[in-house]
C-alpha cells in the first residue's frame, strides 16, 4: 500500500458517497443494537428498495451517537436525529427524506447534550460505518500514519505528542509523550505495543464504544506508537464481555492487513508492525498494566510490583508500551493537526478532550466527549439535562471503584486529573454516575467495596484480606448493627490498604468509602447512632441489594 | 573488559552499608543482621512482593516500597523499623490470623511456625479484627504429606519451590481474592497428581502447619530450610 493508493481508495469512496443524495444512519453499536436497531435498519432498507429509492438514498449502520437512553437513533441527511426509533416508524423516516421531520420522533439536537461537546475521539462515531474501512479512509483515515512514516521521524511524532499535552486516558494520567520516549530509549531484541481495552468500571463504556464505532482509529494509534517507539508487535487486550466490540477489532485487522497497513514494510517503509486480538477472561485487576501483561502471557493476571516499569521489562521482559483505547485514538489527529493544536484544547494541565460515560440519575445518559475543565455542574445539569422527576443532586461518582463520590460543593469544580484529584477522587476512565437523594452513600460504599473484594486477586494480603473486612464493616452499618468501634476499624483499613497494597486496585480501592466518610459522615453517624438510614434504602430488605 | 560491578552504598537505620547494584535492600540487610520481617520471601525462590510486611520507608520517597524487591541505590536511606511501619505490619499480620483458622495449640507446626514467630515478634498479643472461621478442606489423599487449607496464608512458597527449584510445577494458585486457594495440579486430590514427584520440597519451605508430614503431631513437624541456599549455589557454580 503506498499513499498514492490509499488516496485513491479515499476518492473512489467520497466518490461512490456523492452518489447518494439521501442519507440514513442508524446506529448499530451495542446500545442501540440492544433496543432492536437491527431490525430498524433492516425495516429501513426494505422501505428504501420498495421505493425504488436505492441509488440515491443509502442506508448506513454506524457507530454510537451519545445519546443511549434514547435509543435507537437514526440520523439522516437533512440533519435531523431521530430516537426511540421502532421498525414501525421506516416508512415516516424514509417519507421525511424529502419533506418535513417526523415530529414525533425528532429528538432536538440544539440542546446543551450536544451543543457543549467537542468531538475529537468520537468525531467518526454515528458518521461512518465501523466494518467499512474505506468510509475510515474517506474520512482522512491512516492520513496521520502515512504522513508520520513518510514525513516525520519516531523522535519527530513523540515530539508532537509530548506537545499536545495528552495524558493517559486509563485512569493514572501519565503524560503519554513520556512513556513513548521512555520506551523508544529502552533497550531490547524486541518491543511490543498494548492496547489495553480492558474497561471494567461498572457503568462505563467509553472504550467499547470508541471500539465499536471506530476501530481503525485505535489501530492506526497503536501503529503510529510502534513506529515512534520501535516496536514491531502489538496486543489488543480486550474483554472477551464484548464480543461487538472484538468482532469489529477483528473485522478492521482483517482489512488493515488485506491492504498491507498491518504486516511488513508498511507502505514501502521498512517499518512492520503486526497486532493480535487477546481476550480477558473477566477479571477487573486485568486492567492493571503488569497484570494485563502476565495474562497476554498466559499466566495468571496477578499484578507484579513496580519498578521495574513495563517500559522497562514489559511483555516477555521486554520494553513495551501500554495506552488505553482513548489514548491511542486520540493519537491520529495530534498527528494530523499537530501537538500545538491539541494543547490549545482543554486546562493547563489536562489537555484535550475526555470522553465520559454519563449514567445514573440524569435526564440523558449516554456517552459524551467534553473539553477538559468543564464543571462537574454544566456536565450534570447541562449535559446531563439535571435529575430527573424534581429530585436533589446528591453526589456524582468518578473513577469507578477507584474513584470516589464529589457531593454539591463539587459542582462548580473543573473537571480535570488535577482537581479531581484534589477532592478524593480520580478522573478513572471516565465512567460518571450521577445520585440523587435517594441514594445511600453507605450504601454505594458497600456496592463498591463489594466490587472490590470479588475482583481482588488475591496476592497481597491487605487487598485480599483488608477488601473483605471493609464489606463486613460496611455491610454491618448497612444492617445498623455496626459500632463506632467498627467505624474506627474501617478508618483504619482504610488507610492500610491505601498504603501498602501491592497495585491500584487495593491502593484506591479505599477511595469510595474516603470520600463519603469525609463528605456524608452524617449518613454513617445515622446508621450507627440512630439505627436508621436517611435515605431509606439500607435495611428495608433482607434479602438481596440494591444496586 | 571485565565488567566492573557497581557498587552503592547506603544508609540502613542509620547505619552505612553497601551493595551490589542488583541486590535488593532485604539482601543487604540480611548481610549485616537487620531484621525485616517477610513472609513470603525466601532466599532462593523468586521474589513476589506479595505479603507486604518487608515494606520499608525511604527517605523522599511518598511511598513505602518493598525491601525484597527493591534493589539499592546511591545515596539511598532506609528505615527498617518505625512506629507506622509496626502498626502496618501488626494489621497485616492480624487481617491473615482472621482470613482462615491458625489455631496453634493443635497445629503441627506450633512453636515452628513462621506467623507465629513474627506474631510474637511484633507483640501482638489479641487480634482487633473479627475472624472468618472458614471451612477449610484437608487433603491427605497423598502418601506422605497433608495440605491443611486451614493454615494456609497464601504467600506461593510451595507454588514457587515446585516450579522453580523442583521444576514440576505441581502447584498453583486457584480462585480469586479470598476465594484463592493453592491447588495441586488442577484442583486434583494430591495422591493423584500425576506430576508430584513427591520430593517434599514444598512441605519444607512451608512458613505455617499449611504443609505437613503425615505422622507428625502437635509441635513435631520442624521444617529443614537449609536445602534451598545450598542448592541455589551449587546450580549456580554449574552454570
Amino acid at each position: 500500500m503506498t499513499p498514492e493508493e490509499l488516496e485513491q481508495i479515499a476518492e473512489d469512496e467520497r466518490a461512490a458517497q456523492s452518489q447518494y443524495k439521501q442519507r440514513v444512519n442508524v446506529c448499530v453499536a451495542a446500545g442501540c443494537l440492544s433496543c432492536q436497531s437491527q431490525s430498524v435498519k433492516d425495516a429501513l432498507d426494505q422501505e428504501v428498495n420498495r421505493r425504488g429509492m436505492k441509488d440515491h438514498c443509502q442506508v448506513k449502520g454506524v457507530g454510537c451517537m451519545g445519546l443511549c437512553s434514547e435509543g435507537p437513533l437514526v440520523s439522516t441527511s437533512a440533519g435531523v436525529l431521530y430516537q426511540k426509533v421502532g421498525a414501525a416508524d421506516s416508512g415516516a423516516i424514509v417519507d421525511s427524506l424529502d419533506g418535513l421531520p417526523a415530529a414525533r420522533l425528532v429528538c432536538p439536537t440544539d440542546v446543551p447534550f450536544f451543543s457543549r461537546q467537542k468531538k475529537i475521539v468520537l468525531e467518526n462515531s454515528g458518521i461512518i460505518d465501523p466494518e467499512r474501512m474505506e468510509d475510515y479512509v474517506a474520512a482522512e483515515g491512516y492520513s496521520a500514519l502515512i504522513k508520520a512514516l513518510t514525513e516525520m521521524t519516531p523522535r519527530e511524532v513523540i515530539d508532537q505528542v509530548t506537545k499536545s499535552g495528552l495524558r493517559g486516558r486509563g485512569g493514572a494520567g501519565y503524560p503519554t509523550g513520556l512513556k513513548w520516549s521512555t520506551v523508544s530509549k529502552s533497550v531490547g531484541t524486541k518491543k511490543y505495543v498494548i492496547c489495553n481495552a480492558d474497561e471494567g468500571d461498572p457503568g462505563a463504556f467509553m472504550d467499547r464504544s470508541v471500539l465499536e464505532s471506530d476501530p481503525h482509529r485505535v489501530l492506526e494509534g497503536m501503529l503510529i506508537a510502534a513506529y515512534a517507539v520501535g516496536a514491531s508487535e502489538g496486543y489488543i487486550y480486550v474483554r472477551a464481555e464484548y464480543p461487538l466490540a472484538v468482532k469489529r477489532l477483528r473485522i478492521a485487522i482483517r482489512q488493515a492487513e488485506r491492504v498491507g497497513l498491518l504486516g511488513t514494510d508498511i507502505c514501502g517503509t521498512r517499518f512492520s508492525f503486526r497486532v493480535d486480538v487477546r481476550l480477558g477472561a473477566g477479571a477487573f485487576v486485568c486492567g492493571e498494566e503488569t497484570a494485563l501483561i502476565a495474562s497476554v502471557e498466559g499466566k495468571r493476571g496477578t499484578p507484579r510490583p513496580r519498578p521495574p516499569y513495563p517500559a522497562m521489562e514489559g511483555l516477555f521482559g521486554e520494553p513495551t508500551l501500554i495506552n488505553n483505547v482513548e489514548t491511542f485514538a486520540n493519537i491520529a489527529p495530534i498527528i494530523r493537526k499537530g501537538g500545538e493544536w491539541y494543547a490549545e484544547i482543554g486546562t493547563e494541565k489536562s489537555k484535550g478532550t475526555k470522553v465520559f460515560a454519563l449514567a445514573g440519575r440524569v435526564k440523558n445518559t449516554g456517552l459524551v466527549e467534553v473539553p477538559m475543565g468543564i464543571s462537574l455542574r454544566e456536565m450534570v445539569f447541562e449535559i446531563g439535562g439535571g435529575i430527573p422527576e424534581g429530585r436533589k443532586f446528591k453526589a456524582v461518582q468518578t473513577g469507578g471503584p477507584s474513584g470516589g463520590c464529589l457531593p454539591t460543593d463539587c459542582l462548580d469544580m473543573p473537571v480535570d486529573y488535577e482537581s479531581l484529584a484534589k477532592a478524593g477522587s480520580i478522573m478513572g476512565s471516565g465512567g460518571m454516575i450521577v445520585m440523587d437523594e435517594s441514594s445511600c452513600m453507605v450504601d454505594v460504599a458497600k456496592y463498591f467495596m463489594d466490587f472490590c473484594m470479588t475482583e481482588s486477586c488475591g496476592k497481597c494480603i491487605p487487598c485480599r484480606v483488608g477488601t473483605y473486612q471493609m464489606h463486613r464493616i460496611l455491610t454491618a452499618i448497612g444492617n445498623m448493627s455496626a459500632t463506632q468501634q467498627d467505624l474506627k476499624m474501617l478508618e483504619e483499613l482504610c488507610d492500610l490498604l491505601k498504603h501498602t497494597s501491592l497495585c491500584g486496585l487495593g491502593q484506591s480501592a479505599p477511595n469510595p468509602v474516603v470520600s463519603t466518610l469525609r463528605s456524608f459522615a452524617d449518613e454513617y453517624r445515622a446508621h450507627i447512632e440512630d439505627h436508621r438510614c436517611p435515605a431509606g434504602v439500607c435495611g428495608a430488605q433482607l434479602v438481596g441489594e440494591t444496586a | 573488559m571485565r565488567p566492573v560491578p557497581a557498587v552503592k552504598t547506603l544508609k540502613i537505620d542509620g547505619r552505612d552499608l553497601s551493595g551490589r547494584q542488583e541486590e535488593t535492600i532485604l539482601d543487604v540487610a540480611r548481610q549485616h543482621g537487620i531484621f525485616i520481617p517477610r513472609l513470603c520471601e525466601m532466599d532462593g525462590l523468586s521474589d513476589v512482593g506479595a505479603c507486604r510486611l518487608c515494606l520499608v520507608e525511604i527517605k523522599g520517597q511518598n511511598r513505602l516500597l518493598p525491601a525484597c524487591v527493591t534493589t539499592v541505590e546511591e545515596g539511598m536511606e532506609v528505615t527498617t523499623d518505625s512506629p507506622r511501619l509496626q502498626g502496618y505490619r501488626k494489621m497485616i499480620l492480624e487481617l491473615l490470623f482472621t482470613e482462615r483458622n491458625h489455631v496453634c495449640s493443635v497445629c503441627v507446626s506450633n512453636g515452628h511456625c513462621e506467623l507465629q514467630m513474627l506474631a510474637q515478634r511484633l507483640g501482638i498479643t489479641h487480634v482487633h479484627f473479627p475472624y472468618r472461621y472458614p471451612k477449610e478442606d484437608v487433603d491427605a489423599s497423598h502418601d506422605r504429606f497433608v495440605i491443611d487449607h486451614n493454615r494456609c496464608i497464601l504467600c506461593t512458597r510451595c507454588v514457587r519451590v515446585c516450579d522453580e527449584i523442583e521444576g514440576a510445577h505441581t502447584w498453583d494458585v486457584m480462585g480469586r481474592g479470598i476465594d484463592a486457594k493453592v491447588i495441586t495440579d488442577l484442583n486434583e486430590p494430591w495422591g493423584t497428581s500425576e506430576s508430584c514427584t513427591s520430593c517434599g520440597k514444598c512441605v519444607h519451605v512451608c512458613p505455617t502447619g499449611a504443609l505437613f508430614e503425615k505422622g507428625r503431631s502437635v509441635a513435631e513437624m520442624l521444617k529443614r530450610r537449609q536445602f534451598l541456599p545450598y542448592l541455589t549455589l551449587m546450580r549456580k557454580e554449574n552454570e
